[in-house]
């Protein structure tokens, strides 16, 4: 078989413009960056669809075929503007990441139980820490996209957690550039009997397009627990291919939500690895499409061990003639007996053209197995409505009430009251037609 | 035919509900064939007949659910035509349905759900919304006398809910919501004796000298509960017979066939 190397003479330009700047890199880093570069170059990115399972139903030549800029420092930002778009943090230990750069003057640091600093200087304070854990859960192998992340990254959020931490930690990653392309790299690493919370949020400053390549690593050593929010809220033009890898050990509790209502075209691919017994996987997700966006959820929940919990729900909502994908893999390896899987893709469809592509799927290889799964996609039935107008309640409003009920499965389990109201409020603003004046 | 007890003086007030000819299909059935049917402020009319009768569709129509087509006659709420009225605007007018089958409504609270109806239809009547603890309180008290415990209205709309808990949330919903004409949808279909009490109570406690009920029903067992004015059987898509409530307990005893033929309607 021979191995070509795909051309992306832009590309190469750039990592080889970039190295100068990275001498003061340990050698294990520069080695996993040409190792990313290097299987990226293999790789290259994933334009042939079909007979291409994982590509199917999204087309990224549009990422491939753009010609983004790599900003080498973070555009301008006003706090100002930042707390106005996310308003739910105040209180919270805040990183903020403009255009892939660490921004203190935007940040709010210092809580107990838990260090948070760039990546950038975890490296050199938290070496050992970080070279255990960096790119051993999202791989180069992975994909273009993680191969690309791991050579390009100029920074992100390090999270190590000691005790219980009450006060939520909110990465935010904010582009401001347009015609930019970012490649956000977070590592969290949850010690024993550690508690987190976690959010991380990808926002759009500007109303251009760009490209956020993201890669989130989280570990959670034994009894750990961590409860992560990631939220996607680029603007229409955006592009965003998101890798998160969840690598959980013996006894421990990742309960992980995923709200997207942008950018025009993402992707998001979630893993979580048991690789111990007695843990607990609680994915939730809710996407809300319209207009010409396009978003697709990859999820895969690896029970390579026996005794483990994994409940996967995630709710779609789309208008216009948005689209959207969800391919749910749980795989249950041979001896992971008394798994206790369940997974749901439940999708309302507010217009006609919107479309969803639902595909959860099953891989059992083990006895003694609990392992259930469903896919509906139906429209706001005339029942419902009727029987809210019925009682004097109008048709825009009931088909409020109808989606935010809708969405409410998903939102009344964020834990965080302050985040949890914004994302009540948010889910409705998405939709144009619920802004003044709007139609879908 | 013989209608109701139409000839109440009203000061000159038009009757609450008018309907004139009615005629409605469903999928081209027509299921109401020229129906008339007059219900004055004060009065309580039962509509009783045989399974695929029309009495659903004519509360459904009334109250403007789609999915039934009007092919001829009219229907005049407080004198004025509804039948171009959407159903929300219905509702506003003053015009309640109790559901004969009430639906789960996913995600959205009972407290919720109620107080946004009643603030809707309170501002169409130029009021201002109600304060949100006055709402609970007058919740509360209606709730209790239904028979529900304050938590049971913290759940999503019938989420959870049995057929009888479901019924008395209609009735619930009625109370609050307080509306000039309910119009009972089979409210005791597949009710308990006690639960059929408390309904019964509840719609009792609605009647007034400025409301009116019409009540669908297949079995003449509430009427033991709520007294009629006026007890009407519907056949073929019509109204066929009016009378007082020996015409119902003389249709249980009977059922409908005798009267079918009297009025010439096959089986």
């Amino acid at each position: 078989m021979t191995q070509t190397l795909t051309k992306y003479p832009r590309y190469e330009a750039l990592f080889s413009a970039l190295r100068p700047a990275r001498n003061d890199e340990p050698a294990w880093l520069a080695e996993l960056r040409a190792g990313g570069f290097k299987r990226f170059q293999l790789l290259g990115f994933p334009v042939e669809r079909r007979g291409n399972e994982e590509w199917k139903y999204t087309n990224i030549k549009p990422i491939a075929e753009a010609a983004f800029e790599y900003p080498r420092g973070a555009g301008d930002a006003a706090l100002a503007a930042i707390n106005e778009r996310l308003p739910f943090d105040s209180g919270m230990t805040r990183v903020v990441f403009v255009d892939g750069h660490f921004v203190e003057a935007l940040s709010a640091t210092a809580t107990e139980g838990v260090t948070v600093m760039p990546l950038s200087k975890a490296i050199q304070k938290h070496e050992a820490i970080v070279q255990k854990h960096l790119g051993q859960y999202a791989r180069a192998s992975d994909g273009a996209f993680a191969a690309l992340n791991a050579a390009l990254f100029a920074d992100g959020a390090f999270v190590l957690a000691d005790n219980a931490t009450r006060t939520p930690v909110h990465l935010m990653y904010a582009t401001t550039t347009a015609g930019s392309m970012t490649y956000p790299r977070t590592l969290v690493v949850a010690g024993p009997t550690s508690e987190l919370t976690l959010i991380e949020t990808y926002v759009s400053l500007t109303d251009g397009n760009h490209f956020t390549d993201a890669v989130t690593e989280i570990v959670l050593e034994d009894g750990a627990r961590v409860d992560h929010y990631r939220l996607l809220l680029e603007n229409d033009a955006a592009y965003q291919v998101g890798q998160v890898r969840v690598s959980q050990g013996r006894d421990t509790h990742y309960g992980g939500l995923v709200y997207e209502t942008g950018g025009g075209l993402a992707r998001l691919d979630m893993e979580t690895l048991f690789g111990d017994t007695g843990s607990y996987a609680d994915l939730r997700g809710l996407y809300i499409t319209s207009g010409d966006q396009h978003i697709d959820n990859m999820i895969s929940i690896d029970h390579a061990k026996p005794h483990n919990t994994s409940r996967l729900i995630y709710k779609g909502i789309l208008d216009g003639r948005s689209s959207a994908v969800f391919g749910g893999t749980v795989f249950v390896r041979p001896g992971a007996d008394k798994t206790d899987s369940h997974q749901e893709d439940k999708n309302l469809l507010l217009s006609h053209e919107a479309e969803v592509d639902s595909k959860p799927a099953l891989e059992i290889y083990a006895d003694d197995v609990k392992a259930g799964h469903g896919a509906t996609a139906g429209a706001i039935t005339d029942e419902a409505l009727f029987y809210l107008q019925s009682r004097g309640i109008d048709e825009f409003t009931a088909m409020q009430l109808i989606v935010r009920g809708f969405a409410s499965q998903i939102t009344d389990t964020v834990a965080v009251q302050s985040l949890r109201a914004w994302l009540e409020q948010h889910t409705l603003e998405a939709l144009p037609r619920f802004r003044a004046g709007g139609a879908g | 035919m013989e209608q109701g007890t139409g000839n109440r003086e009203q000061g000159g007030a038009p009757p609450l509900l008018e309907v004139r000819g009615l005629r409605v299909s469903v999928d081209d059935n027509e299921i109401l064939q020229g129906l008339d049917l007059t219900v004055n402020a004060g009065e309580v009319h039962a509509i009783m007949g045989p399974n695929g009768s029309g009495k659903s569709t004519l509360a459904n129509v009334i109250a403007g659910r789609p999915g039934y087509t009007v092919t001829g006659g009219e229907v005049l709420f407080e004198g004025r035509s509804v039948l171009a009225m959407p159903a929300d605007e219905r509702a506003r007018a003053g015009v309640f349905l109790a559901l004969q089958y009430p639906i789960e409504l996913p995600g959205i609270r009972n407290r919720e759900f109620l107080r946004t109806a009643l603030d809707a239809i309170r501002e169409s009547r130029g009021e201002a919304k109600i304060a949100i603890r006055d709402f609970n309180k007058l919740l509360e008290a209606k709730a209790q006398e239904l028979g529900f415990e304050a938590d049971m209205l913290k759940r999503n709309v019938n989420e959870g809910f049995s057929g009888g808990e479901k019924k008395r949330n209609e009735v619930l919903q009625l109370a609050v919501l307080e509306p000039k004409l309910a119009l009972l949808d089979e409210t005791d279909s597949g009710l308990d004796i006690d639960a059929l009490k408390i309904v019964s109570e509840g719609v009792n406690r609605f009647r007034g000298p400025n409301k009116a009920i019409v009540l669908v029903t297949h079995y003449q067992r509430i009427l033991n509960y709520i007294t009629p004015d006026v007890v009407h059987v519907l056949i073929g898509g019509r109204i066929v017979r009016s009378g007082g409530r020996e015409l119902a307990l003389e249709l249980e005893s009977r059922g409908y066939d005798w009267l079918r033929d009297e009025v010439g309607q096959p089986a």
